[in-house]
């Protein structure tokens, strides 16, 4: 493998420091050259962060600590820097102009060209050329809308490789990929590395890391918790990985909570629902699961599961395509096509992402509080305005939704106050069945705690709550009850008292071929 | 796992909302400057023109004209303001105020129809009109700004077909609903037009009871009030308003306009409509984030469609207004007419973004382009540099608009 002894890379001491959180805290990182280099950790643990930082997204300056790149400090003002000298980042979601050309797309910004106008012969020249390096068989011509997800993959790394790429970075490279085309991309990864390109791969997926990594890096909580040699004496264990992931003490805490769990409110049974735009693509697969009134069951699953998908699809098919399966409340089959259908059946869906779907932020908070269900506050088609704020100042109270008073615009207040509201929306609706995916992303730990104490409430006043959320300690501090979710499937299923972050994350990783039901 | 006293304090800090008398009149007025400047700017551009034209601008006689003359675009505006919060655009109106306008005219010289009937089939077929924008818009899903421009080329020229020549000779009563004044069935009280007075004493006395009633009920419920001061100062200012207002036409040659009336009525409607109803709400929660009203349950598709047809309806108004007013149907009527809508509503306040956007904000800014109009022709400015200086007007009204904003933020 690494011959050479020094380090292609090394970054040290790493901090970084968003307002008010901590993102990277003294993170350190080694990769040999010539090497695959895996990193791991929980959403949020501050991966992406990291390679933010490496790649000038976030210029030297705003962080603490040294990057050396082969043998040379560097202090990379932008992207563009840190291309210059051979480090290229490959983003989740992937920076390609899908009007364009393939060639166009490989050499944007980087066009061949003499006095500023493009050499269009050398330009679908050399794309044929990286095109043929990353073994992609696809005239350069072709737009990039034309040809999938996969293939869209290729391109990006063609593209890096036209920037005399020596350290390829790649962001959850497979999430988005079927087996076959993840398979291709790993032989690739593979392949550049004969070539002598030095790649870090980060991916949740434990099987490709074991098949592909030389060595593993494990970040948590924006801490570099331990690098693993995985062609060492001991062999590494997808196991070993998952220890090195969820290691921590449970840092936060969570009220406690007696459950008074009571009749079954809501089942749904083989729901399968396909991606919107690539109908061939199933994004949930057959899951089944139900929650009874008083209960809060937890989904746990990494980014791309399907948990959101599963969500919003149950929520008045808000998402997704050709979607099949049986949605029983109170034991009685029912249809529900429609959004406003979902909430007359006493459904409601807080989303993950209040900014962009859960909020309207020019509104004030009354108006927002009423807006999923307007109808309890009219007559004939009039809105009684004395009710509505009646209503929602009651909400306001409950919630202990920090304004002064509920005219004041939802913009302006923060995270935790506005995910109060989100609440409060969903609650003015009168749901038996609540979902409420991420409902802590993005707010301070007291915030948390309020929400956590509303969340039993709405329990023990026998709603059937569903608990989405990326934060293992989360689900076990506060569900009765947690199925885990890997690529679109229903991997487990674990009571409260059974359910660790080992277990849960071994379902989380469980991967289809391995999957029990 | 007990829950750690640390994290009980947030909940214990003092609640901020205690103080439900609603602070500070200062305080009170930093966050309706918005509102105000519109009017501020009204009345400094009133008070200039008042002096460059030495007392002419508020002749009682050009009030009313003032109001005849800009008629259309009031009743457009309401649409377009509608259209723009939920946020799309309406580039046909003009177009439709000439193809209705001369669908009227056929009716009443052609077809012999009754005005009145006329009227009321112009105004249909204005919301048909709508029908086939709405449709495209909301269930195709072409955007307003292309369906609009398409109805911009296609009733124009419809409007052509049906207008080859121009047909004079309508109707008295179909003239007066542009040109007329309401007769004056209560005599004179001294120079004063009774029946404006009493119009003008019975606006004012429904606005401040309507008020009063309102702050009452946020009162007996313990609720968040503006400022006494703010509230009394506010119900003065449109005593004053009203006052000087009923006064000028009140002395005018004819009295109250008739089209003041329809005017004046569909800005209580429309109001109404806007911020009390549940169709309001859906508008204001679309234009605000669209994906957060699907996911709230809102038709969006059938919202949007009643938008566009209540734009054909106003449209097919206006159109009736303009022919009325010109005592003829033309096929060239409402050249331009979508941009004074637009502008009105801009300057009035509504948010290029969409879900921001008051009727009587839009009022205020189609009177602000009125009284320029209106300022600048007494003035004999040439017509050149009036457009020119209504184009400042309109960019200065937004500029000053988003820098508000960003600094708010």
């Amino acid at each position: 493998m690494a011959n050479d002894t020094t380090p292609i890379l090394e970054m040290r001491g790493i901090t970084k420091t968003f307002p008010g959180v901590k993102a990277l805290s003294d993170v350190t990182l080694s990769v040999a050259r010539g090497e695959v280099h895996a990193i791991c950790g929980e959403n949020g643990a501050g991966k992406s962060t990291l390679m933010k930082v490496l790649s000038g997204v976030y210029p030297h300056g705003t962080y603490e600590g040294d990057i050396v790149f082969e043998g040379e400090t560097c202090r990379f003002k932008t992207t563009r820097d840190s291309e210059e000298r051979g480090i290229v980042i490959i983003h989740q979601e992937l920076a390609l102009s899908p009007f364009l050309s393939i060639a166009e797309n490989i050499f944007l910004g980087n066009e061949r060209a003499k006095g500023g106008v493009i050499n269009w012969a050398q330009t679908n020249k050399q794309a044929a050329d990286l095109l043929a390096r990353v073994g992609l068989d696809e005239s350069p011509d072709t737009r990039i809308q034309d040809i999938g997800v996969g293939k869209q993959q290729l391109v990006e790394i063609a593209k890096a490789l036209s920037k005399k790429v020596k350290l390829l970075i790649l962001d959850e490279p497979t999430a988005a990929l079927n087996d076959e085309d993840s398979a291709h991309l790993l032989d690739l990864i593979r392949h550049l590395q004969g070539q002598g390109i030095t790649s870090i791969i980060i991916s949740h997926k434990l099987n490709e890391i074991a098949a592909i990594a030389d060595s593993t890096t494990i970040i948590r909580d924006g801490k570099s918790i331990e690098t693993l040699d995985m062609h060492g004496a001991e062999p590494v264990t997808e196991e070993r990985i998952i220890r090195g992931m969820v290691g921590r003490d449970l840092e936060h805490r969570y009220p406690e909570h007696t459950p008074t769990i009571g009749e079954e409110v809501l089942r749904i049974e083989d729901w399968t629902v396909h991606h919107p735009v690539d109908h061939s693509r199933v994004v949930v697969d057959n899951a089944s699961l139900n929650v009874r009134a008083g209960e809060i069951v937890g989904i746990a699953g990494l980014m791309g599961a399907g948990r959101t998908e599963l969500a919003m699809s149950v929520f008045g098919r808000s998402w997704g395509a050709n979607i099949s399966g049986k949605l029983f409340l109170h034991g009685k089959q029912v249809s529900i096509k429609s959004v406003d259908a979902a909430i007359e059946h006493g459904i409601a869906y807080a989303t993950e992402d209040r900014k962009h779907y859960g909020l309207n932020l020019i509104e004030d908070i009354k108006r927002n509080t009423t807006s999923a269900k307007l109808k309890r506050i009219t007559k004939g088609g009039v809105v009684d305005a004395g009710r509505e704020v009646v209503m929602s100042e009651q909400f306001r109270k409950d919630m202990k939704t920090r304004a002064n008073s509920v005219d004041v615009v939802v913009g302006k207040l923060s995270g935790g106050n506005q995910q109060k509201v989100v609440l409060a929306k969903w609650l003015f609706t009168e749901p038996e069945v609540l979902i409420l995916d991420e409902p802590t992303r993005g707010i301070d730990v007291g915030a948390k705690y309020e929400i956590y104490e509303i969340i039993n409430k709405l329990a023990d006043s026998g709603k059937a709550v569903i608990v989405i959320s990326s934060e293992l300690p989360e689900l076990l501090g506060i569900c009765d009850r947690i199925y885990a979710m890997s690529q679109g499937r229903i991997t487990g299923q674990l009571p409260r008292a059974e359910a660790s972050q080992e277990s849960l994350m071994r379902y989380m990783t469980m991967e289809k071929s391995g999957a029990t039901r | 796992m007990s829950a750690p006293t640390t994290l009980e304090q947030p909940t214990a800090q003092p609640e901020p909302s205690k103080k439900n008398n609603g602070g500070s009149l200062k305080a009170y007025l930093g966050q309706n400057i918005q509102q105000y400047g519109m009017i501020a700017a009204l009345l400094v551009i009133v008070a200039i023109f008042q002096v460059t034209t030495d007392g002419l601008m508020l002749n009682p006689d050009n009030i009313a004209a003032l109001i005849q003359q800009n008629a259309y675009v009031f009743i457009l505006t309401i649409g377009m303001v509608m259209v723009i919060v939920a946020g799309h655009i309406d580039l046909s109106v003009g177009s439709v105020v000439a193809f209705v306008g001369g669908i009227c005219a056929v009716l009443i010289t052609d077809f012999e129809l009754s005005w009145p009937l006329a009227v009321a089939l112009s105004v249909l077929v204005g919301g048909l009109v709508g029908c086939w924008q709405g449709f495209w818009v909301a269930y195709a899903g072409i955007p307003a700004f292309i369906v609009t421009l398409g109805g911009m080329l296609l009733f124009r020229g419809l409007a052509i077909v049906i207008l080859d020549q121009t047909i004079a000779g309508l109707p008295g009563g179909f003239n007066d609903i542009s040109n007329g004044s309401l007769p004056a069935a209560l005599g004179y009280i001294g120079n004063l037009d009774g029946i404006t007075v009493f119009i003008g004493v019975f606006a004012f006395v429904g606005l401040a009871l309507a008020q009063i009633r309102a702050r009452g009920e946020l009162k007996k419920l313990d609720l968040h009030t503006e400022p006494f001061a703010a509230f009394i100062g506010k119900l003065v200012l449109s005593a004053l308003a009203i006052g000087a207002i009923t006064y000028l036409l009140a002395s005018s040659a004819a009295g109250t306009p008739i089209v003041l009336i329809i005017v004046g009525v569909l800005v209580l409607i429309y109001t109404f409509l806007m911020n009390n109803t549940i169709f309001g709400r859906h508008i204001y929660a679309m234009g605000g984030n669209l994906p957060a009203a699907m996911l709230s349950g809102v038709k969006t598709k059938r919202v949007n469609f009643l938008i566009f047809v209540n734009m054909g309806l106003l449209a097919g108004v206006a159109a009736v207004v303009t022919t009325s007013r010109a005592g003829a149907g033309i096929a060239a009527a409402g050249t331009n007419y979508e941009l004074d809508a637009i502008a009105a509503a801009f300057i009035g306040g509504t948010s290029v973004n969409g879900g921001i956007g008051k009727i009587t904000g839009a009022i205020i800014g189609a009177l602000i382009m009125g009284v320029l109009n209106m300022g600048l022709s007494i003035m004999g400015t040439d017509p050149a540099y009036q457009q020119v200086i209504k184009g400042l007007v309109l960019i200065a009204a937004v500029a000053l608009d988003i820098l508000n904003k960003r600094r708010g933020k």
